[in-house]
């Protein structure tokens, strides 16, 4: 027996589109508090995984257990909002509940764009929007966050600072987080379990022992497997200062 | 001013206060296709209206709802492009209308009449249909008006927060297919769409939040109708093609002020 219960857990689900398993007999949980990251190469189903298991999408068979009320921060890959839309950060945040106005400076603030409260979203940078994007996972004070790409569009110094920012919000909330991820570099320093995927679960567990899984290796390739090794190395002589 | 020009006048600002809010979600959601394709389908719903012995609005909203319920079964299938999806339905729709308007012999069809609108020609009953419709249309949009607004931003962020999008989305398709039809007296089924995205367009330059560009939409659509008409009187100009002219100019007009003073405050 466990000492909690899983906030989500996904149970031998499967999807089927025509011929194509998208994705192949998955089980996945997700515990209080873990930061969970699911890696794999283009195409290999993980946005659908994110959608299933958000109750977004019908699975073929299997099923996903949600906690019974648990709440749920999300934040979409991207945004296609049309540029004739007028809305500032502050309405976006509030758009769909009616949460207090006084909300949204600490959440704004929380991830670092307490000044961007009054612009126009479609005015704002790559690494703004994301930030935002962010803000707004957390307005409804969510036990598990769901992040399709969170540094997409994000220059290359504000990558590894968002992922810190997700590190932090984990230790201060205590919230889970269950994301994707194309950067394999970033994401081994600051996950707690990798999950990798290409239709199916090729391996799962922590950073380092994914990384040394032949199925890992099969799947990215050595180069990269390499310049992965050569990251997490870095990362610990940061840590032993 | 004469009874019939009033009577025009009174039906087109009607119509505007409906279009100006709707318009504004179709340009948001990138609609403008779709606008089309209900208002082409809306011939065949006339036809049918007439063979069933109901009111044509009666016919076009169902063919409209019948349009909408496709376009969602087959996003569902999602096997072709849903431009591609609409390019069929919305063509299909307008040739299956003209054939069965050919097959009506024995009523007469004012053809040219639901084309292009006949905004002095609109009658009583048309005033009712428009004063009657158009606010319960306009109602049921304030009611789920940020359910809507949750949609056009993000479909799986609404879903999430608890909106039901699928319903939601339908009901949006039924109520435009309404304003379709209240639309089509007084600029035609061809330039409805027109009427719906210029004043939302005109809007936008200027507006600050979602509701203050629909508000402006609305100022935008009665002043095109306006200035329509009394061009058309003035030049002795078709009405319905007026109007669109009148809220094309309206938008240029807009867009350069807006410019102007965008490179007034640049250059201080």
């Amino acid at each position: 027996m466990k000492q909690t219960d899983p906030l989500l857990s996904i149970h031998e689900l499967s999807l089927v589109r025509g011929q194509r398993a998208i994705l192949d007999n998955i089980t996945l949980e997700i515990e209080p508090g873990e930061i969970v990251t699911i890696v794999g190469p283009n195409g290999a189903g993980k946005t659908t995984l994110l959608r299933e298991a958000l109750g977004l999408l019908a699975a073929t068979s299997g099923k996903v257990i949600k906690q019974s009320g648990v709440r749920v921060g999300y934040m979409p890959q991207r945004l296609h909002l049309d540029q004739t839309l007028p809305l500032t950060v502050e309405r976006f945040l509030r758009l769909t509940k009616r949460y207090s106005g006084e909300l949204c400076l600490p959440c704004l603030q929380e991830v670092g764009a307490e000044k961007l409260c009054n612009a126009r979203i479609q005015e704002l940078s790559g690494g703004e929007l994301q930030r935002v994007l962010l803000a707004r996972a957390l307005m409804g004070n969510p036990e598990l966050l769901v992040l399709d790409e969170p540094i997409q569009g994000v220059d290359i110094h504000g990558q590894a600072e968002l992922y810190r920012l997700l590190t932090e919000l984990r230790d201060r909330r205590g919230c889970a987080i269950l994301m994707v991820s194309h950067d394999l570099h970033l994401v081994m320093a600051s996950t707690d379990r990798v999950v990798c995927l290409n239709h199916h679960v090729c391996c799962t567990g922590s950073p380092e022992s994914v990384a040394n899984n032949p199925a890992f290796l099969h799947l990215f390739g050595a180069k990269v497997v390499e310049s992965l090794a050569f990251y997490s190395h870095s990362t610990t002589h940061r840590h032993q200062h | 001013m004469d009874d019939f020009l009033l009577r025009a006048l009174i039906g087109g600002i009607g119509v505007a206060l409906v279009a100006g809010p709707f318009g504004c979600f179709i340009v948001w959601r990138r609609l403008a296709y779709f606008g089309d394709t209900l208002s082409h389908a809306a011939l065949l719903g006339i036809t049918l209206g007439l063979w069933l012995k109901l009111d044509p609005i009666v016919g076009v909203v169902g063919v409209g709802l019948c349009v909408a319920l496709l376009l969602h079964a087959s996003e569902q299938r999602g096997q072709l492009a849903s431009d591609t999806v609409l390019g069929i339905l919305s063509h299909t729709a307008l040739a299956l209308g003209l054939v069965s308007i050919a097959f009506m012999e024995q009523v007469r069809v004012d053809l040219l009449g639901y084309l292009f609108g006949d905004i002095l020609a609109v009658g009583n009953r048309d005033l009712v249909w428009i004063y009657l419709g158009g606010p319960v249309a306009l109602l049921v949009l304030v009611i789920k008006w940020r359910d809507l607004l949750a949609i056009a931003v993000n479909r799986d962020m609404a879903q999430i927060d608890g909106v039901n999008v699928g319903r939601t989305q339908l009901l949006f398709a039924t109520l435009l297919a309404l304003v379709v039809a209240l639309m089509m007296k007084v600029v035609g089924l061809i330039l409805v769409t027109s009427l719906l995205i210029i004043p939302a367009a005109t809007a936008r330059v200027v507006a600050r939040s979602p509701e203050g560009m629909a508000l402006l939409a609305v100022v935008c659509g009665a002043v095109a109708v306006g200035g329509g008409l009394w061009g058309s009187w003035r030049w002795d100009s078709p009405a319905g093609p007026s109007i669109v002219v009148a809220a094309a100019l309206l938008f240029l007009l807009m867009s350069l002020l807006a410019r102007f003073r965008r490179s007034a405050s640049d250059s201080r």
